[in-house]
């Protein structure tokens, strides 16, 4: 056993092993507390209590919630594509948790640093389109097929918008790394000098987790209830736990490009991450905040938005970073 | 370490690979697509191209297999389609193919070239190779580089057009038979000005019904 632990391998496995398990349960813990928070904003914006039986001030109600759908009947449709069926919830949370891995959520407190740590978050962001597609064409169900082409169009023409918009921070520091994206900004964050490619990455991160007012894949008043319409127990629990990982990852990649990250005044070095995080709850607030608040797009004013509006932005955002560092570099 | 890892991914990219062709449902077929593409990126990685792994997902498993997939679920394909003259044919092509792809492989074992050329090993430059990469694509490739972008530009207004040609004029042409006769010259946009016997008022409300 000791000479196992001194192999250089093993210690990375192992090390690999723990990093892992702490992300996961910590994000699974905060997903749960998420819908909680969630339940308690949508109250309070609808001026009613929300949640408050199970528990003081019902904090125990993520438990229940949780016990309640493990027991619930699992429900297979009799056409459906009994393996696609299975995989499709899988595929909701495992890119967010992937993702999640190259996120530096304080001075020494990243899983890897990647240097293509980026690139990363765009192709898991890429793959996230799978497991709605298929779980709506594997349902054999006319309301879950058509909120599965919604999502996967919607999806498809985000994406490009989301991506370029990324492309400004990248020039400004030089790097793909997230760690290095957020050392650059111990100045000041790139939200001063990218003010619009952060919006842009906003509302496409409304639009790519599949939240309101970006939610037509699930619109209950048209689709029922859209790409899961046919996922029970704890098969639709993953969906559920998809998405807000993925409101989770999102907003991390949005706190680390934009709002620098850890980077902030006043507290220790040991204490920075304690920035990211006051960050991160603030957009996670903000994405409970515009979905309680806003109506839904119709399904045209969403392609006209994500391709006549957001993406000639982001490129001409793109054009103006090159030409402004050309500018300052040339000078 | 590595080498186990590169076994393992391997496995799974021929296992994966071999599926895509042997399995009937086009849908599965297509997942295992993505597999293999997924563990061909894990070999990129394995071998230090990061960037090569990266845009090899977002690229071919994120974007270019989505569209198949669509492809084929809203086309409803459900088995392949037995028997038929285009299937015979397919089969005798695919046995032609494969046997000169067996030949090739076989000639290339013989003579002791299977292995390839052996790389360089130095170390990968501290920033990894994206920028190297970025470096000589806008540098010494730059032309060919701008080519290939001119040809993915004209492929995209190319489908624009394709889609647009089967739906737009769909509405004149039904009421084209009135109109066939009129001056070209006639501004579209004021169809209640234009000549006489062009019957201005049918005309707009069928290419609005359109």
């Amino acid at each position: 056993m000791p000479a196992l632990l001194a192999n250089p391998d093993a210690q990375f496995v192992l090390w690999a092993l723990i990093k892992i398990v702490v992300i996961l349960f910590g994000l699974l813990g905060v997903v749960s507390y998420l819908t909680f928070a969630e339940r308690k904003v949508a109250g309070h914006i609808q001026a009613r209590t929300g949640p408050n039986r199970v528990g003081p001030f019902g904090l125990l109600q993520p438990i229940a919630d949780v016990l309640k759908l493990f027991f619930k009947e699992e429900f297979i449709p009799a056409g459906a594509n009994k393996v696609v069926f299975h995989i499709a919830p899988m595929l909701a949370v495992i890119p967010a948790l992937v993702t999640f891995s190259v996120v530096p959520m304080g001075p020494n407190f990243t899983v890897t640093d990647l240097n293509v740590g980026l690139l990363l978050f765009l192709a898991m962001s890429s793959l996230g389109v799978y497991s709605i597609t298929l779980a709506g064409w594997s349902s054999n169900n006319k309301y879950a097929l058509l909120g599965g082409l919604r999502s996967s169009a919607q999806m498809i023409s985000y994406e490009l918008a989301m991506g370029l918009s990324t492309v400004g921070v990248l020039m400004l520091a030089g790097s793909l790394s997230l760690v290095d994206i957020v050392h650059a900004q111990q100045r000041y964050w790139f939200i001063v000098q990218q003010p619009l490619a952060f919006i842009i990455f906003l509302i496409t991160a409304f639009a790519e987790t599949n939240r309101a007012p970006f939610d037509l894949p699930e619109a209950e008043a048209e689709l029922v209830a859209g790409f899961h319409t046919e996922y029970s127990s704890m098969k639709w629990g993953l969906f559920f736990l998809g998405e807000y990982a993925n409101m989770i990852t999102i907003s991390s990649i949005a706190v680390t490009l934009f709002l620098g990250g850890w980077n902030g005044p006043w507290l220790p070095e040991p204490l920075k991450f304690l920035w990211y995080f006051a960050k991160l709850a603030a957009l996670l607030f903000f994405f409970m905040w515009v979905r309680w608040t806003f109506p839904r797009l119709r399904y045209d004013q969403l392609m006209q938005l994500g391709w006549k509006v957001l993406l000639p932005l982001a490129l001409l955002n793109v054009m103006v970073t090159a030409v402004g560092l050309w500018w300052a570099v040339g000078r | 370490m590595i080498p186990l890892l590169f076994a393992a991914f391997a496995a799974v990219l021929v296992a994966s690979s071999l599926l895509v062709i042997l399995h009937r449902n086009p849908v599965t077929s297509a997942l295992f697509l993505v597999l293999a593409f997924c563990s061909l990126a894990a070999l990129y990685l394995l071998l230090g191209a990061e960037f090569v792994g990266m845009v090899q997902v977002i690229v071919y498993a994120g974007a270019i297999m989505v569209l198949f997939l669509f492809v084929i679920m809203y086309l409803n394909l459900g088995h392949d389609v037995e028997g038929g003259v285009q299937t015979t044919l397919r089969r005798g092509l695919g046995w032609v193919v494969g046997a000169v792809l067996v030949a090739e492989g076989a000639m290339l074992l013989a003579r002791g070239m299977a292995l390839g050329p052996e790389t360089p090993q130095s170390p990968p430059p501290p920033g990894g190779n994206t920028g190297a990469i970025g470096l000589l694509l806008y540098s010494r490739y730059l032309f060919p580089f701008e080519i290939t972008s001119l040809v993915l530009l004209v492929a995209m207004v190319g489908a624009i057009v394709i889609t647009r040609g089967r739906t737009t004029p769909a509405g004149p042409a039904r009421a084209a038979a009135p109109r066939a006769a009129a001056p070209r010259a006639a501004p579209p946009a004021t169809p209640a000005a234009g000549p006489p016997g062009t019957e201005p008022a049918g005309a707009p409300a069928e290419e609005v019904h359109a």
